[in-house]
């Protein structure tokens, strides 16, 4: 196995404030890291420092052995799948279009987008026939979440990105999605990062947890070994498992 | 209503919407793309709109004065009208421009960026399309008010329906005011009207 991206002593800094500290972490091939921590912890940071919306203070982000710094920055984000929460669909483009965007920027042929269209819908479970002419707002919530995760889809990219992508949704329907996520990972056994603060998430979705606590990575591990971790931090997340109504 | 004043109230009108047009054609070329600079540039913000205010607070008769002795674009006659009308023109297309692709959800913006957008595909596809109703929002309002101020254009020999309504003022005959008013009047509805219809196609997508 190889690294596909690689931090190395990464650092994040805005004015005098240290957002992200000497983030060291490789992510290989077909695996699935969660970045886990509370709000301000740095873990969006660190995943936008994959695609290059954000670039390193100081030390640098290897993508496919290259740095974020010498990519293009258009075509290193085109590489990368990006998901965001549901209100990152372009409202004025119907789902078709907001699936096929980027191969239509990649000037791929209308036959081939309509296609690759198609059969994206048709993976995340909507029916393209029955919604391919919508706009984003005629469908629910965790609708828009899956046209998210089929437009991130579109162009084949090495890498998914996921920022918070169900946090915005309801228990139901997040569990819905969650487990799409674990089928079509079995299915595409693509490489993806996924930020979230929901330890159960972090739990069910990831091959390995990534803890940052403060802009400082605290715990790296397996699900399994994640759960006897002894640090303050992680135990602070466990507990958010354990608590029953009685113990209040 | 004798002939000659139909045939008169055609020709004025004729030469009130040309004015108007010419102005707004003028007016949207330069405070669309100011508006869009605006956004990229903030430091540059109070001046544009601070420039645009003011020349919106002068009292249009006097704007119309003042650029009488000003040289190349000033003078008697229909340039110098048609600059005045531009520089009244402009605040509310320049705001509206601004408001609407700054209001541009910042998510939306960002994951245009993320899926690998130039700034160029960002704007022409993204933040233009989704600021487009408020643009022509002030399009519309700019337009709307273009046509009422044209009226005074003729006090400086730019003709168009105030000709009837200065003369009208200055023969104390009503008949020659209402002959400049009421068609300035309707072209005004009609514009708001049409522009108005437009806006709404617009919001359809």
């Amino acid at each position: 196995m190889s690294a596909i991206v690689e931090f190395r002593e990464a650092s994040y800094r805005i004015g005098t404030r240290d957002i992200l500290r000497g983030l060291t972490l490789s992510i290989e091939a077909g695996e699935t890291l969660v970045l886990l921590g509370r709000s301000g912890s740095g873990k969006t940071t660190a995943l936008k420092m994959v695609n290059g919306l954000l670039l390193p203070s100081s030390g640098e982000v290897l993508v496919d052995g290259k740095s974020t710094t010498a990519w293009d920055p258009v075509r290193l984000k085109r590489r990368i799948g990006y998901v965001i929460q549901e209100i990152g669909l372009f409202p004025h483009y119907t789902i078709a279009e907001n699936v096929g965007l980027v191969p239509r920027l990649e000037g791929w042929e209308e036959t081939r987008i309509r296609e690759r269209v198609h059969t994206l819908l048709g993976r995340v479970g909507l029916d393209p026939e029955q919604f391919g002419d919508r706009y984003p707002r005629q469908l629910s919530g965790g609708q828009r979440q899956r046209v998210g995760v089929a437009r991130a889809l579109a162009a084949d990219p090495s890498v998914l990105l996921f920022d918070e992508p169900f946090g915005a949704v309801d228990p139901v329907t997040r569990l819905d999605l969650q487990k799409q996520f674990l089928a079509l990972r079995s299915e595409l056994g693509k490489t993806s990062i996924f930020v979230t603060h929901d330890v159960r998430e972090a739990l069910m979705l990831a091959t390995r947890i990534a803890l940052l606590h403060d802009g400082v990575l605290e715990v790296i591990a397996p699900p399994a070994e994640f759960m006897e971790n002894a640090c303050t931090e992680a135990r602070a997340f466990l507990a958010c498992l354990d608590w029953k109504a009685e113990t209040v | 209503m004798n002939p000659s004043l139909a045939s008169e109230i055609a020709a004025l009108s004729l030469e009130h919407l040309t004015l108007v047009l010419i102005s707004m054609i003028i007016a949207i070329a330069m405070a669309v793309p100011a508006g869009i600079l605006i956004t990229r540039r903030a430091r540059w913000r109070p001046w544009v709109i601070g420039f645009a205010n003011v020349m919106q607070t002068i009292p249009s008769l006097a704007l119309f004065g003042f650029l009488i002795p000003v040289p190349l674009i000033g003078g008697i006659g229909k340039r110098t009208a048609v600059v005045a009308l531009v520089l009244y023109a402009l605040l509310p297309i320049l705001r509206n421009t601004m408001v609407g692709i700054l209001g541009v959800d910042p998510a939306v913006r960002e994951s245009a960026v993320a899926m690998g957008m130039t700034g160029r595909q960002l704007l022409w596809r993204v933040e233009i399309p989704l600021a487009a109703r408020m643009i022509l929002a002030g399009i519309r309002v700019a337009t709307v008010t273009t046509i009422g101020t044209a009226t005074i254009a003729a006090a400086i020999g730019g003709g168009g329906l105030g000709v009837f309504i200065f003369r009208g003022i200055a023969s104390v005959d009503s008949t020659q005011i209402l002959a400049g008013a009421v068609p300035a009047a309707c072209i005004a509805l009609l514009a708001d009207g049409g522009l108005g219809w437009v806006e709404r196609r617009w919001s359809a997508g």
